[in-house]
């Protein structure tokens, strides 16, 4: 058989194949192509890959990206500045997220949720980080840390009492750092004390609480047995009405500003063996475990950034006259958009990329890492270029660019620093060449 | 009462279409529910949620993504779906008013509706005639331009905007043939919950060419043409000369 006959054979092969695989396709997912598509179009279908491109997105995903962004649009973006002025959360923001049910995604109906995969999840935050990352990160640490958490490790009483609540009117807060425990989470110093064989007693004080001033329950790490030191870290669910809680008053902050961050402090606060989520020492386990998913989040709310600029600036660039042309006419300009768009797409994959190895049940640390990092990195630049592309008017609270410069920073913060997210993927690339 | 609301796939009103080939481009364009049909859908939610009505039943004519379209109709609160698939065009192409008013006199003697509701007009071509056309098949009284709708006393009280002020017209019996206007309702989000749930209701699937109706268009688009582009605008001295130019230049005044 000579050479160019073995080639011919395995391209009909791939061909019939690939026929194959997009009948079962066509049958499943949202195909954007018109039926009558025209013969080059054909062409290109019969050569596609075998596995669906992670940007594509599924019917379910793509109508709920839809209703996302929509509502951003519609319901979000004209209180947006003023939320950002007055440093706090519109109430009427918060009943709307409640009454879309972006408040319990991936919640099961059963209990009162939307039921949702975890990509369709961060879709919507990336949606709302699109046009405001303040309210983003309220949604994602909801969603993606105490609810799944409580999903994932409750018992069944703690899922009864808590995921209906979390799902239409109680929002939630993740409460782990602490004055000396920040990338050094499990050194942390509340404690967790037992009084008799049913009941605990919380002390110490918690910092940087994301959502603590609406917060109607807290999900508190704190240490049951300090001589075990991080083995002996436990996970409490608690109500915020217990007495001896107090919650400080909200930092003021760089971005991010209409979302309450605050110190809570917690005075004998007795809990009950019925608050503990899943097992006495294994806090620290779950800290871990809910982390590397809910930094998927993250990397979302950074690219939501970053198309958010992008949203603002390309317009512009075409509007915008100097010299007697179009600033977007000048190749200076359009290389420079032209590599934002190039690292925002690799953002992109790599965090659409995360989310299905989640998804799939295939290892996804390092990738998460990977994305959040990275798009971390991404966000800033994007919204950095933005600002000196629109010239003055950027530097102006006319534009949400400069909103989007200062609300990005926290992503190379929170969640795991940049050099904690180094840490893990050093940790990760050397034992795969053990 | 049952009602059947008709929901048209067209190109999403944020679009900027493309004219290709003597019509309108339609690969890889994003394509939404109408927006006058939107508003029929909230519509007939709402009068089922105020129990005047017992089923609303969403009808759409289109290609295989039209499912999306019901979906979204599902969503809001629709029980039911029905797809008439074609790979035809909706857009006056192929398929034109004449033909889908037929194509909806089937279903409404088959569902034995009481009431349809549809938009005022599809704006990709702008008609306006199957609701019309709908109700002279079937012998019902008509209101088109629905700004207000009212059941009472068995039928319905409607009021429309003309030029000259508000109109009310009263429907003394159902059956009946309504088209919704801009002012009619503002349509409800789907929510989260719901989208998902409506993947759940069940849509029936026919074929536009088993339906026994005549598709073959009566009229023939023979031209499709982009705006003309806008000529640039001139910097006038004041309010005397602008007052100047459109009295004697522009004639307006």
């Amino acid at each position: 058989m000579t050479f160019q006959s073995v080639v011919l054979k395995a391209a009909r092969a791939r061909c019939f194949s690939s026929h194959l695989q997009l009948a079962r396709a066509t049958s499943s997912c949202r195909c954007s192509l018109s039926t009558s598509a025209s013969d080059d179009l054909a062409t290109r279908h019969a050569v596609a890959p075998l596995h669906a491109p992670v940007t594509a997105l599924t019917e379910d995903e793509s109508m709920i990206r839809d209703v996302a962004r929509q509502w951003a649009n519609d319901g979000l973006r004209p209180v947006v500045r003023k939320m950002d002025r007055e440093g706090s959360l519109d109430p009427d923001i918060l009943s709307s997220l409640f009454a879309q049910g972006f408040m319990g995604m991936e919640i099961p109906p059963e209990h009162g949720g939307s039921g949702l995969s975890f990509t369709s999840a961060c879709l919507v935050v990336e949606e709302i980080s699109r046009v405001d990352p303040s309210v983003a990160i309220l949604v994602d640490i909801h969603n993606t840390l105490t609810n799944n958490a409580i999903r994932f490790w409750g018992s069944e009483s703690l899922r009864n009492t808590w995921l209906p609540r979390l799902a239409t009117d109680t929002v939630s807060s993740f409460c782990l750092s602490e004055a000396e425990s920040g990338s050094d989470a499990f050194a942390l110093k509340t404690t967790a004390i037992p009084t008799s064989s049913s009941e605990y007693v919380l002390n110490g004080t918690k910092l940087w609480i994301s959502n603590a001033a609406q917060a109607g329950v807290f999900l508190v790490f704190a240490n049951a047995n300090p001589a075990a030191g991080y083995k002996g870290i436990t996970a409490f669910m608690v109500d915020a009405k217990t007495e001896g809680i107090s919650v400080g008053p909200p930092e003021s902050k760089l971005g991010l500003r209409a979302s309450s961050t605050c110190p809570i402090t917690f005075d004998d606060v007795k809990v009950t063996t019925d608050d503990i989520l899943g097992q006495v020492g294994m806090g620290y386990k779950y800290c871990i475990n809910i982390l590397n998913e809910g930094r998927i989040g993250i990397a979302c709310q950074q690219i939501g950034i970053a198309k958010g600029c992008l949203d603002i600036v390309m317009p512009y660039l075409k509007e915008r006259q100097q010299f007697g042309r179009a600033i977007a006419d000048f190749q200076g300009v359009q290389f420079q958009v032209a590599m934002a768009a190039t690292e925002l797409h690799a953002a992109e994959v790599m965090t659409y990329n995360a989310c299905r190895l989640k998804e799939a049940n295939l290892p996804f640390v390092k990738e998460a890492s990977m994305a959040k990092l990275y798009s971390s990195k991404v966000s800033e630049k994007v919204a950095s270029l933005t600002i000196e592309l629109l010239g003055g008017i950027g530097f102006t609270q006319d534009l949400l660019a400069e909103k989007f410069y200062r609300d990005c920073k926290v992503g190379s913060i929170y969640e795991g620093t940049s050099n904690m997210q180094l840490q893990t993927i050093a940790k990760l690339l050397f034992a795969d060449f053990k | 009462m049952k009602i059947l609301v008709g929901i048209k796939r067209v190109v999403d009103y944020a679009v900027k279409v493309r004219v290709s080939k003597g019509t309108v481009d339609l690969a890889n364009v994003k394509q939404s529910m109408n927006p006058f049909c939107e508003i029929a859908v909230e519509e007939a939610v709402r009068l089922k949620e105020s129990k005047n009505a017992s089923e609303v039943v969403a009808l759409s004519i289109g290609p295989k993504q039209c499912t999306e379209t019901i979906r979204t109709a599902l969503a809001m609160g629709c029980d039911r779906g029905i797809h008439i698939q074609t790979d035809l065009r909706t857009d006056y192409m192929d398929l034109q008013p004449f033909a889908i008013a037929q194509l909806f006199q089937k279903i409404v003697e088959k569902e034995k509706s009481d009431l349809v509701l549809l938009g005022k007009q599809g704006i990709d071509s702008d008609c306006g005639q199957t609701g019309p056309m709908l109700a002279g098949m079937m012998g019902w009284p008509q209101v088109t331009f629905a700004a207000k709708v009212e059941v009472k006393d068995g039928g319905l009280l409607v009021e429309r905007e003309t030029d000259s002020g508000t109109e009310t017209i009263q429907v003394k019996s159902l059956p009946a043939v309504v088209t919704c206007d801009l002012r009619l309702n503002e349509p409800r989000y789907a929510t989260l919950p719901n989208i998902m749930k409506a993947k759940k209701k069940p849509v029936e699937t026919l074929k536009a060419e088993e339906m026994g109706v005549d598709l073959v268009p009566h009229n023939q688009v023979l031209e499709i043409l982009e705006p003309p582009p806008r000529k640039e605008g001139i910097m006038v001295e004041n309010v005397d000369s602008l007052i100047d130019k459109l009295r004697n230049e522009a004639q307006v005044i």
